[in-house]
Order: structure tokens, then C-alpha cells, then sequence
């Protein structure tokens, strides 16, 4: 290794650090720091300027490793190694000191320790600077196909999507038919059809697309590899089929809660909206005079306290329905807050209050109360704005319950390795700016398994999913950041301590190939499937094993340099 | 009779803190709560590190015997792990850790292991007061001059 030439700039930030850090003191105290040849300040080192001055002092000092303080790497890593790397310096050669928001932004009234702790940081940046090898990027065939889990309305909208863009397809659906949720329901809101029209136009071209195999029913049995390159085995119809894709969309949809409340399942006219709609679909009904509905069953409590968001509009459209097919009929809606978001869906629920629905407003510590043995005879609820019980007449009581997770979400997390959030259901990699994608390349969701969401939000996450997918299918190559393990075969052991810790089945135990080491059984990385979190380097007991960029001289040269050894 | 002791000359204690913040949950609400400017104690300061299970037990150590006042990890919620289970895998050392730091002589309070997401800028800045109270509390990390 050459000798280090570190160059360090400390970024002013305009006043968000100059403000309270004392920038010149810092550049001084760095400039006395181990193998700092060259030390400036930037007004704003992310500027134009502050960019040329990196490249500049690159080539003017001869620099072979460069730190720059100012804000996170998380949003400016990427510009600081380009600037590197147009200068002809391997941008894993850079190292990233934050000095704003873990500086001068949280120490506004202490500029005295502020200055300290800055030269401190900035010590432990260059510490680690000295130890940073230069790294290639690895670099991997993306194999032109994609898979969608789920053949309901999200799925099916993604599989199009890609088909019509000319890529191959596997649509893999558990149920013999396509058309998932919507093939249980009655009509739609706000649009007052029945879904049957709209479903078949979308199965239809599903079917008939050249370019989407359809599995089913099927459902995936077992799923490895990485972006660009899943191996995939599907149980279908009792028959093991296994094929290649380079991406995954989960759309694999949402179940209605059976609630174990207001003796629904023991009294057979209680309902919930997805009962009544079934019944309403087949004919089975029969007649109604007074029907009672109550919104939130099971959803806003402390063990499940996400709103499902389309309970609201479902009970408004069924009940409005209720009124259509009998005039006559009293139907009353037992809310606690009525979601109602939007133009088209709040003058949906004004024309149902016209058409005669009453809404009465309960609260969760008084909840209504089922009064009937056989049969509910009447419910009984504490309206909060006459401040008094009143009992409601009822033949008929449905009951808004959320869209819970399904059964077997689990069981595909564990399989792709994608993470599963609060109450169950999939979670994405950023709640705003990566709706679509799982923090696992090459894997996006779409659809109710992500959250409840309604008909044409799922066609729209089906689309963005889809969209997201095409990229690296039409790109034919991803890289991968080279932060990845990497083994001493030398040093290792064959222990296979690391192949167990391994979240990703990135390791595995080989017979070297290496001169000298001939038959020697040693770990091995796959660089395309590690991701780069270190567990293993942390886990080996002869530190054999690696993280590039992490590594264990790295981090404790970090460790050093702030408790003053060397 | 009481050593004499140097440390204890200065007027007030403020211990140097070392945190390991895993990239994608407490590294992110460090940042968070510089962005909404939430102030804090100077003396904690951050090493990223991808997964808060990359950090070995051995290097909490050294970070001790080489006079530290304290070492805190932190990472995702349990559950929450970017790497899927990486934190589990913290937790479990964790816990071996501080049975070995007091076994050591090493008070195990001097290492502690929090769990912050990305959108808890408050959180993180509430653990580094905690954190900062209880390791003044118990004092200058002394194990260096024992031995």
C-alpha cells in the first residue's frame, strides 16, 4: 500500500456549521493529524466550487485519500466518491465525517465543545481514511424475466404492466382463478358498478398476453439468489416447477377480520360487509326492514390500532345499496370517525345521508350492545350528541372489520428475506420516498399486503412497482456496493460460524481452489448476494472474514484515535 | 484511607461516550434529530456501521480498556432489522457482554444497547441523555489505571 496522502475539507455549510463550530481552528488541528498532507475549508464543499476544489487538490497534492465533514452520508456519500472518482481517485477511497447534524446542529449552545468533539470526529475520520483500500464494484447480469406473486387486482395490473413493455412474466396465484378480492365483492365505490365488467376486461388480457406465463393454482415454495438472478421453485397444482427471474413483485393481497365480537359467527344476521356482499351478489339476502351497521369492529383498539381505511366508504356504499333495494328500510351507521377523504368520496357520503342513512357517532368506551338470543333483536349505543342511550330496531347488523395480513406473510418473508412492519403486513423501504420497493434489491410490493388500500391505489402501486421492476430488467446489469465480506482463506477455519449468521445464504463452506490451499475447506462469499452487513466479520472468531469499508483495523483505528491510543 | 485520585481534581465530570449507530434505523435518527435541532450532551460520539451486529463484542471492550467512559450500540427495533435479524444477533452478545464486562470489573453499565428507528430523532436524543446521566453517574472509567 502506498504511503496515505490524506486530503480533509470541513465544510462551513454557509452558518449551519461555521455557525458554532470553529471551521479554521478544525482545518488547523487536521492539518497536525497522521498523514494529512493538505487541509482546506469550503464555504459549501457539495457547491460547484467546493467540488473543483476536491478534484483540484487531488491531483495538486498528489492525494490518495480523501475525508470530507459536513453533513450525512446518507444523502451526499454519492456526490463527494463521484468527485473522487472523476479525479482518478477510487471512490471507496473517501471516508465521510458528519459534523452537522451530529455536531453544530445538536450543540448550538456550546460552541467550545462543539469545536472539540468536530476535531474529534474529523481525528477518527482520518484514522479510518489510512486503513480504506481501494474497491471495485461488483457487477451482475440481470436475467430478463419477472415473477408477481398474487393474481388479484394489484398483481395483475404489474404483470401487465411488464408484459406490455415487452418482459416476460411468471404470474404465479394461489386460487384457481384470477381477480383475487375483487371476485367476492358486490359493487364499487365511489363508481356504484359491479366489479364483474372491470375484472373480466383485466383477466381477459391477462390470459391472452403472450408474454405472461399464468401458474396457477400455484403458490412459491422456495426462493433464492439476488437481484438479477432468483432461482424460483412453485408448487403448482401438486406439480414442482422451478424457473429464473431477475425480479419479484409481491402482490399477494389482504384478508377481512372475522371478528369474535357483537356475537358475530353465533347469530345468523350478523354479518360482515364482505358476508353481505356475497349474499347481496348470489341473491341469498331475503328481507330487511331495519339494518344497523357498526364501523371499526376490530380496528382501532390497542392490539390492532391501524384505521383499514376502506371500511368507512364500504359501510357509506352498502348502506346507501341498503336504502336502494328498500326504500322503506331504516339504516343506521354506527361510527366512530368517518374517513371520508377526498372530493368524489365525501359527496358519496352526502347522497347517503340524502338517500336517508343516519350516521350516529359512538365512542369507543361505550360501544354498542347486541340485544337478541336466537336472533339480534336491537342494538342498543350512547349517542354522544343527545348524550343518552337510544335502542335501534334490528334484523340485520353488518359490521365494518379491516383488512388484516394474511396467514402466510410470514412465511414468504422469511422466504424472500424482506422485512414484515407493525400489525403484520409488509414493509416497505421508505414509508415516502420508496413506497414501492422492499430495502432488498430487486424485490417491490404492491397492494393490500403492503396496507390496506382500495382498487385503483392498488392498480396504481401495481404500475409504480412494475415501473420500478422494469429498470433493472431493461438496465441487463446491477452493481452492487462494495461493502461486502470478503475471507482470508489463509486464516479461515472452515468453522462455519459466519454461514450460520448469514441472514442472506451469502456464505458458504468450499473446498479452496486456491494454489497452496488445494482441498482446504473455507468460507466463500458470494459477492452478489451479500449485502454488506458485517455480521459475519463481527461473528468470526479468527477474523478471517472482512467487511470491506468496516473493516476490524478500520473501525478500531476509529476507536483509537478517540480514546488517544494508537 | 482514600487514594488520591487525579481525575477527581476536575470540577465537573463529562465522560466520553462512544456510539455505534447502525446505517439504516439509529445512524438515520441521529440524523433526524439534527435535522430538528433537538440539542444534546457533546460527549457522545458516532461510528456508523451497517448493521449495529457488526460490531464485536471484543471492540466494545477495547473501546473500555483504552479509557472510555462508555460504549453504547444502537440499532433497529427488534423486528425492524434492514438485514432482517442482524439486531437479534446484538442482543444476544449483548447480553453475554455485560456479564462478562462485570466479570472483567468493568461496571456493565458502561455499555449499553438501545434500539432507535429512523423516524425517532427524539428517541435518540433522549437515549444519549440517558445514557450520558448514567455513565456520569457512575464516574471516570477507572479499570485502565487498576490494572
Amino acid at each position: 500500500m502506498a504511503i496515505p496522502r490524506i486530503g480533509v475539507f470541513i465544510c462551513h455549510c454557509g452558518t449551519n456549521i461555521g455557525g458554532v463550530v470553529n471551521v479554521p481552528e478544525v482545518v488547523e488541528y487536521a492539518k497536525g493529524l497522521p498523514y494529512v498532507v493538505h487541509a482546506e475549508a469550503n464555504i459549501y464543499t457539495c457547491s460547484e466550487e467546493g467540488i473543483s476544489a476536491i478534484k483540484k487538490a487531488i491531483k495538486e497534492y498528489d492525494l490518495n485519500r480523501v475525508v470530507v465533514a459536513s453533513c450525512t452520508p446518507r444523502t451526499h456519500q454519492p456526490l463527494f466518491r463521484n468527485a473522487c472518482a472523476d479525479a482518478g481517485l477510487n471512490p471507496y477511497l473517501f471516508e465521510f465525517v458528519n459534523i452537522r447534524e451530529h455536531c453544530s446542529w445538536i450543540h448550538m449552545q456550546n460552541r467550545r465543545e462543539a469545536t472539540e468533539k468536530a476535531k474529534e470526529l474529523v481525528k477518527m475520520g482520518v484514522a479510518k481514511a489510512r486503513w480504506l483500500e481501494a474497491q471495485e464494484e461488483f457487477e451482475s447480469e440481470v436475467y430478463p424475466a419477472a415473477m408477481v406473486i398474487g393474481g388479484g387486482v394489484a398483481g395483475m395490473s404489474a404483470a401487465l404492466n411488464l408484459a406490455n413493455q415487452g418482459l416476460e412474466v411468471h404470474l404465479v396465484e394461489k386460487e384457481p382463478e384470477l381477480g383475487g378480492r375483487l371476485l367476492n365483492l358486490n359493487r364499487l365505490f365511489p363508481i356504484n358498478k359491479a366489479p364483474d365488467e372491470l375484472v373480466e376486461s383485466i383477466v381477459k388480457a391477462v390470459e391472452s398476453h403472450s408474454k405472461i406465463k399464468l401458474h396457477m393454482p400455484a403458490v412459491v415454495k422456495a426462493a433464492s439468489g439476488y437481484i438479477g438472478n432468483f432461482d424460483v421453485s412453485i408448487d403448482e397444482d401438486g406439480q414442482e416447477t422451478s424457473f429464473k427471474v431477475g425480479v419479484i413483485i409481491v402482490a399477494t393481497g389482504a384478508q377481512v377480520l372475522k371478528p369474535e365480537l357483537y356475537r358475530y359467527g353465533k347469530l345468523a344476521n350478523v354479518l360482515t360487509h364482505l358476508d353481505l356482499e356475497q349474499r347481496l351478489k348470489d341473491g341469498e339476502l331475503g328481507e330487511f326492514q331495519n339494518v344497523v351497521m357498526i364501523n371499526c369492529v376490530g380496528a382501532r383498539i390497542p392490539e390492532r390500532p391501524y384505521c383499514s381505511r376502506l371500511c368507512c366508504m364500504t359501510a357509506i356504499k352498502n348502506a346507501a345499496l341498503m336504502k336502494e333495494i328498500n326504500p322503506e328500510a331504516k339504516v343506521y351507521v354506527l361510527h366512530r370517525d368517518l374517513m371520508t377523504y377526498g372530493v368524489e368520496f365525501e359527496e358519496y357520503y352526502r347522497k347517503a345521508k340524502e338517500a336517508g342513512v343516519r350516521f350516529i357517532r359512538y365512542t369507543p368506551s361505550k360501544p354498542p350492545k347486541v340485544v337478541g338470543t336466537k336472533k339480534v333483536k336491537s342494538v342498543k349505543v350512547y349517542d354522544e350528541l343527545m348524550d343518552m342511550e337510544v335502542e335501534l330496531p334490528c334484523d340485520l347488523l353488518v359490521l365494518a372489520t379491516p383488512l388484516i395480513p394474511n396467514d402466510d406473510n410470514e412465511e414468504l418473508s422469511r422466504m424472500l428475506k424482506v422485512p414484515i412492519g407493525d400489525g403484520g403486513f409488509f414493509l416497505e423501504a421508505h414509508v415516502k420516498l420508496r413506497p414501492v420497493e422492499f430495502a432488498t434489491d430487486g424485490i417491490y410490493v404492491a397492494g393490500t399486503c403492503r396496507w390496506p388500500a382500495d382498487i385503483r391505489e392498488s392498480v396504481a402501486q401495481g404500475y409504480a412497482a412494475a415501473s420500478e421492476a422494469a429498470i433493472p430488467l431493461r438496465q441487463g446489469l446491477v452493481k452492487v456496493e462494495a461493502i461486502t465480506a470478503t475471507v482470508d482463506p489463509r486464516i479461515c477455519k472452515g468453522c462455519g460460524t459466519c454461514v450460520l449468521v448469514c441472514p442472506f445464504d451469502a456464505i458458504e463452506l468450499k473446498e479452496s481452489k486456491i494454489r497452496g490451499l488445494e482441498g482446504k475447506i473455507v468460507a466463500e462469499v458470494n459477492a452478489a448476494l451479500c449485502k454488506g452487513c458485517g455480521l459475519c466479520a463481527a461473528a468470526c472468531p479468527n477474523r478471517a472474514i472482512q467487511q470491506r469499508g468496516f473493516t476490524d483495523v478500520q473501525l478500531l483505528s476509529m476507536v483509537n484515535a478517540l480514546s488517544g491510543k494508537r | 484511607m482514600k487514594l488520591p485520585d487525579t481525575k477527581e481534581v476536575q470540577t465537573e465530570f463529562k465522560p466520553k461516550i462512544l456510539a455505534f449507530c447502525c446505517n439504516w434505523c439509529a445512524y438515520a435518527g441521529a440524523d433526524l434529530a439534527g435535522v430538528s435541532r433537538f440539542q444534546m450532551p457533546t460527549n457522545v460520539r458516532v461510528i456508523r456501521v451497517m448493521c449495529s451486529g457488526r460490531v464485536p463484542p471484543e471492540l466494545v471492550i477495547r473501546a473500555l480498556a483504552n479509557g472510555l467512559d462508555g460504549v453504547m450500540i444502537l440499532g433497529c427495533h427488534p423486528g425492524e432489522c434492514h438485514y432482517s435479524e442482524g439486531n437479534y444477533l446484538t442482543r444476544r452478545r449483548a447480553h453475554v457482554l455485560k456479564r462478562l464486562l462485570s466479570y472483567i470489573g468493568i461496571e456493565p453499565d458502561r455499555f449499553q444497547l438501545r434500539w432507535v428507528s429512523a423516524a425517532e430523532g427524539a428517541k435518540f436524543s433522549a437515549v444519549v441523555k440517558e445514557a450520558a446521566d448514567k455513565i456520569t453517574a457512575l464516574g471516570p472509567n477507572r479499570w485502565g489505571d487498576k490494572r
